[in-house]
């Protein structure tokens, strides 16, 4: 292998001699010689494609591909279209830099302004961003959003995935600025004990909805919460779910993010994924990273551009809300060649799916010993159970090929179910569950 | 073109689940009241819609792209395959770890191969993109600090012709920004550098070489001021490509790496991300890196290990190039970038003529003076030429800048090809200066109302 | 280029249009707005916030740039132009109508210059 480098030694010596080099270390004359390696790095010799292919082939190999998946948690599995790999692999998308040159870009800009569209009628909000890193950043980009000199304290349910909660204080260690938890009760936000943490210095409320156990929260009470306090109000959504739940528009929320992988991107080991955001009108102009807007050309033809590109650091430098650029835009473009291909009623079929599945599932467990954690919480397609057998039961179905749940701790198992599980394989589950309680 | 929402009609559409087998169960709590607008199109639809999409994009593997300091380098094949082997794409991040062992071998092989390259000593890949990586890094500084009880040390050192993203990472670190001229070089100017240092230095950020493509020849000494000073340093590595294989980060002096995948190494930047930012740091600093679960680490900068596909990709092309593959895919991007600047700068005078690295900065000042031809009027006439045009307007201390980088995988003849477009571009506007002002003339759009488009936003569709 | 005579001039090409020696309106001049081209947006402070001669109040974004708009006065800022957020182009159209603060209490000033003194200082700009 020559390192994809297509000009012979002789083209190159040639190429040299042109440019009025004597040989490739003049090239380097002002890298200071005691600093020079002498010699190869410490990396493996250059490997045929076929060495290459048996190499990943076997790693790809040394990791279990579940068939039959319970475990949520953030990272979803949901039915792919095929037409999504298609269309995301076509190589003018997929080797494209960011659309900077607009006239050759339109392909790029459109798909972005497309899936801001979409985002905006998922949440129910004005404007969307064309992504960020993930659904974590994006929640830790949003209470950024909201702060500002007077307000500056972020109060974080202790019901929100943990991992965005992680994110949102490492961004608040960036910025020196602080985060509370509100307590949890019964596997929801303790709205009581929001209310009393909210005051004049707080910047925002941040829930997730449905939550990290998969309840469903009173979103609309907390926003009023919030917004009495002259906070703003942050939701995490899982869009999957929007099909079906209340939108964060319909609730009010000022921001609305979540992680874009449930529509059309696979597990992937953690990513990439994609994290949206979208804002009300007022916030717009707060919102991180590209935005693409609409606009005509020359000749009066309909056009896309990146625009608002003075919020950027290229342009706003140390003063930038954020320092984003590069962002996930062909995994936006995955959700929006998605979006399009199942449309209204194919995203309402998944979401419809999901939940009377973990329905189901929740019922059988129950049955099988296997009780539901926060009695009488709505949910939507997670749930939590409790038992002294949950190790028990995820080591049984780990020998049957199945991943179980994620444990949370001893007892308790947090359960996702999606239309991509059948009744045999729910049925299966109980059946093992029933097994292990007996025993 | 049409939108997707202008080819939707009502009840179209491909129904790709079965039907329920379980009885229908939605949770009892408010419901959303209006459905989303999402487009109703059959699959027919959508493959030509995105068909056209991509008519209308213009990518590396179509065409030439000599973005300067994005290293537009082919992104080759088996890199997409091995990123699709079920066996990755089909993995949940929280499965147990003895059943993701091939996947936990190949990021630990690529973070050494990563601390191989960079000279350093610790690896994380949670970073998803430069700036993101920039932000990790700086983390890493304040946090090392802090330890020692050094909070007075809030100040980060950026040179001028830095990147946006160095300054605006540093500030949402929490940093405070100190911004120092350039010497006539192009290069850190030592008395500056030397006059900002002090007790209240946390670190520098530094590309090298730098945005205006040339190795920085008092990298020793820079590196020696800030520590001997108390300060860190902190290498962008946004230009690794010129130098991989060569010279290494850590062997500078530098404490903290970045290193973009989606730029040195190969893996493609669809049309914005994801790219992938691996943060390298000397031993001292490991303590504090993200994703460790240690009671010293910054906590987390994104959710899971990172963008575990992008590194998939980053690891298959180091295996294909190898050890001899890497100085070799450096030395022959500067050689390229040297070659077309050599072969331009009779006619578009260079910010700084010398020996560039795998860039190089042109000055359209004296164009623009003489004839009103701005290095924007070059770059659109270049899009009629099928070439992506360079970087536009940057770095910000040279005026009427083109920043044009090659890389190493772009045949002679096609290096010979984008000088002679640009000599007859020059010709032109030196000839018709008027006509310049009028290119791009054969784009599916032409130059469009930015203005417009910033006055009053439209970022959606409105129905 | 356009100097009304019943304003003044800051070197950093701000006007200050005096009510009375307490109140005053502030905006950019004919001659930045030319400098700065078409201008998209503005990013202003709060009624309440306090502002100090010779420092940033406000930031005017064109499409590729940022630039500090500084005060001319210190004082607090009694009424903000929330008109320009919808009609940013009244600041290059019309920059003298296009005011964006009214500030009250005004305790002192920078060094001010009337018309003529500034329409000679601009030549010395170009």
């Amino acid at each position: 292998m020559n390192g994809y480098i297509p000009n012979t030694s002789d083209e190159q010596r040639e190429m040299l001699r042109q440019s009025g080099f004597s040989s490739f270390d003049d090239l380097y004359r002002d890298v200071p010689e005691s600093v020079r390696l002498k010699g190869l790095l410490d990396l493996p010799e250059a490997m045929s494609e076929l060495e290459v292919r048996r190499e990943l082939e076997r790693l790809a190999s040394e990791n279990t591909v579940y068939k039959h998946i319970f475990r949520g948690a953030g990272a979803y599995r949901h039915y792919i279209p095929a037409i999504v790999d298609e269309v995301t692999g076509k190589e003018e998308f997929r080797t494209a830099y960011t659309p900077y040159q607009a006239e050759i870009s339109q392909g790029v800009l459109q798909s972005i302004f497309e899936y801001q569209t979409d985002i905006c009628e998922l949440t129910g909000l004005e404007a969307a961003n064309a992504s960020v890193y993930d659904g974590a950043c994006a929640a830790a980009e949003a209470c950024e959003m909201c702060r500002d000199r007077k307000r500056s304290r972020v109060l974080v349910s202790s019901a929100v995935d943990p991992k965005i909660i992680s994110v949102v204080r490492t961004y608040s260690f960036g910025r020196d600025t602080e985060v509370t938890l509100i307590p949890e009760k019964d596997g929801a936000t303790d709205l009581e004990a929001l209310k009393e943490a909210l005051s004049e210095d707080v910047a925002c409320v941040l829930m997730q909805q449905p939550n990290f156990y998969g309840s469903i929260e009173d979103m609309q009470a907390a926003c009023t919460l919030a917004h009495e306090a002259g906070a703003k109000f942050v939701a995490s959504v899982n869009p999957v779910s929007l099909a079906v739940l209340q939108s964060p528009g319909e609730y009010g929320a000022d921001v609305a993010v979540g992680d874009g992988q449930p529509l059309g991107i696979p597990l992937s080991w953690g990513g990439p994924y994609v994290g949206f955001m979208a804002a009300s009108e007022k916030m717009m102009r707060k919102l991180p990273g590209r935005i693409v807007g609409q606009t005509k050309d020359c000749d009066g033809r309909r056009a896309f551009v990146l625009t608002l590109q003075a919020r950027e650091q290229h342009i706003r430098r140390e003063k930038a809300s954020s320092n984003i650029c590069s962002n996930e835009a062909l995994c936006a473009m995955r959700t929006a060649v998605y979006l399009a291909a199942m449309g209204p009623e194919g995203l309402r079929q998944a979401a419809l799916q999901s939940s009377s599945k973990a329905h189901y599932l929740q019922e059988q467990l129950e049955a099988a010993g296997f009780k539901k954690a926060f009695e009488g919480r709505e949910f939507f397609h997670e749930f939590v159970t409790e038992s002294d057998r949950s190790a028990e039961l995820l080591a049984a179905l780990k020998s049957d090929g199945i991943l179980g749940g994620l444990p949370l701790d001893e007892r308790r198992i947090l359960w996702c179910a999606t239309e991509m599980n059948t009744r045999d394989e729910i049925e299966k589950v109980a059946a093992i569950a029933k097994e292990v309680s007996r025993s | 073109m049409k939108l997707i929402f202008e080819r939707s009609r009502e009840g179209r559409g491909t129904a790709y689940l079965p039907a329920c087998d379980v009885p229908e169960k939605l949770p009892a709590c408010p419901l959303r009241e209006k459905a989303p607008r999402l487009a109703e199109v059959p699959e027919t639809e959508v493959d030509r819609h995105y068909s056209e999409l991509a008519s209308q994009t213009h990518g590396v593997n179509k065409g030439f792209y000599p973005l300067g300091s994005c290293t537009m380098k082919y992104n080759p094949a088996i890199n997409e395959y091995a990123a699709s082997l079920p066996g990755f794409t089909d993995i949940h991040p929280l499965q147990d770890e003895d059943t993701v062992k091939g996947a936990a071998e190949l990021a630990e092989r690529l973070e050494k191969y990563l601390a191989e390259i960079t000279g350093m000593d610790a690896v994380t890949l949670q970073p998803a993109a430069g700036a993101h990586g920039e932000f990790t890094g700086l983390l890493l500084i304040k946090a090392y600090h802090r330890s020692c009880g050094n909070t007075q040390r809030r100040k980060i050192i950026v040179p001028d012709s830095a990147h946006g993203t160095n300054p605006a990472s540093a500030a949402m670190a929490g940093f405070e920004v100190v911004s120092i001229a350039s010497d006539e070089h192009g290069c850190v100017d030592l008395d500056a550098l030397r006059a900002a240092v002090g007790e209240d230095t946390a670190g520098l950020m530094l590309t090298n070489p730098n945005t205006v493509g040339l190795f920085d020849p008092n990298i020793l000494e820079i590196t020696s001021i800030v520590h001997e000073a108390g300060g860190l340093c902190y290498y962008d590595g946004a230009n690794l490509n010129a130098v991989m294989g060569i010279v290494r980060p850590g062997d500078m002096g530098f404490d903290v790496v970045h290193v973009n995948l989606h730029k040195t190494f190969s893996t493609p930047h669809g049309g914005g991300g994801p790219g992938s930012g691996p943060v390298g740091c000397r031993q001292f600093l490991a303590r504090f890196l993200p994703h460790t679960g240690s009671a010293e680490s910054i906590g987390d900068v994104r959710s899971f290990m990172g963008n575990f596909l992008v590194a998939v990709k980053a690891f298959t092309y180091i295996l294909s190039i190898g050890a001899e593959g890497v100085p070799l895919a450096a030395s022959n991007a500067v050689l390229n970038a040297n070659y077309m600047r050599v072969k331009l700068a009779d006619i578009y005078p260079m910010a700084y003529d010398t020996v560039c690295m795998h860039e190089f900065v042109m000055s359209l000042e004296k164009l623009h003076h003489e004839y009103g031809v701005s290095a924007l009027d070059v770059a659109k006439a270049m899009l009629d030429h099928g070439i992506h045009p360079p970087t536009m307007y940057f770095p910000l201390i040279v005026h009427e800048a083109l920043m044009v980088e090659p890389t190493e995988t772009e045949t002679k003849e096609t290096l010979d090809e984008a000088v002679e477009i640009l000599r007859g571009i020059y010709d032109a506007a030196v000839s018709d200066p008027a006509s310049m002002h009028e290119m791009p003339l054969n784009t599916s759009v032409r130059r469009l109302d930015e203005v417009g488009a910033a006055r009053n936003p439209v970022v959606r569709y409105q129905f | 280029m356009n100097f009304p005579n019943d304003l003044k001039y800051t070197k950093t090409h701000e006007w200050v249009k005096f009510e009375d020696e307490k109140t005053a309106y502030v905006g950019i001049s004919d001659y930045a707005q030319d400098a700065l081209g078409d201008l998209v947006f503005v990013n202003l402070p709060e009624e309440g916030d306090e502002v100090v001669s010779g420092e940033a109040f406000a930031d005017v974004e064109s499409v590729k740039a940022v630039s500090d708009v500084n005060s001319p006065v210190t004082g607090t800022v009694a009424e903000v132009n929330e008109e320009l957020a919808d009609e940013p182009q009244k600041m290059n159209e019309e920059p003298y109508a296009a005011w964006f603060v009214k500030v009250t209490g005004i305790s002192g000033c920078d060094e001010l210059m009337d018309a003529a003194a500034y329409e000679e200082y601009v030549k010395t700009c170009e």
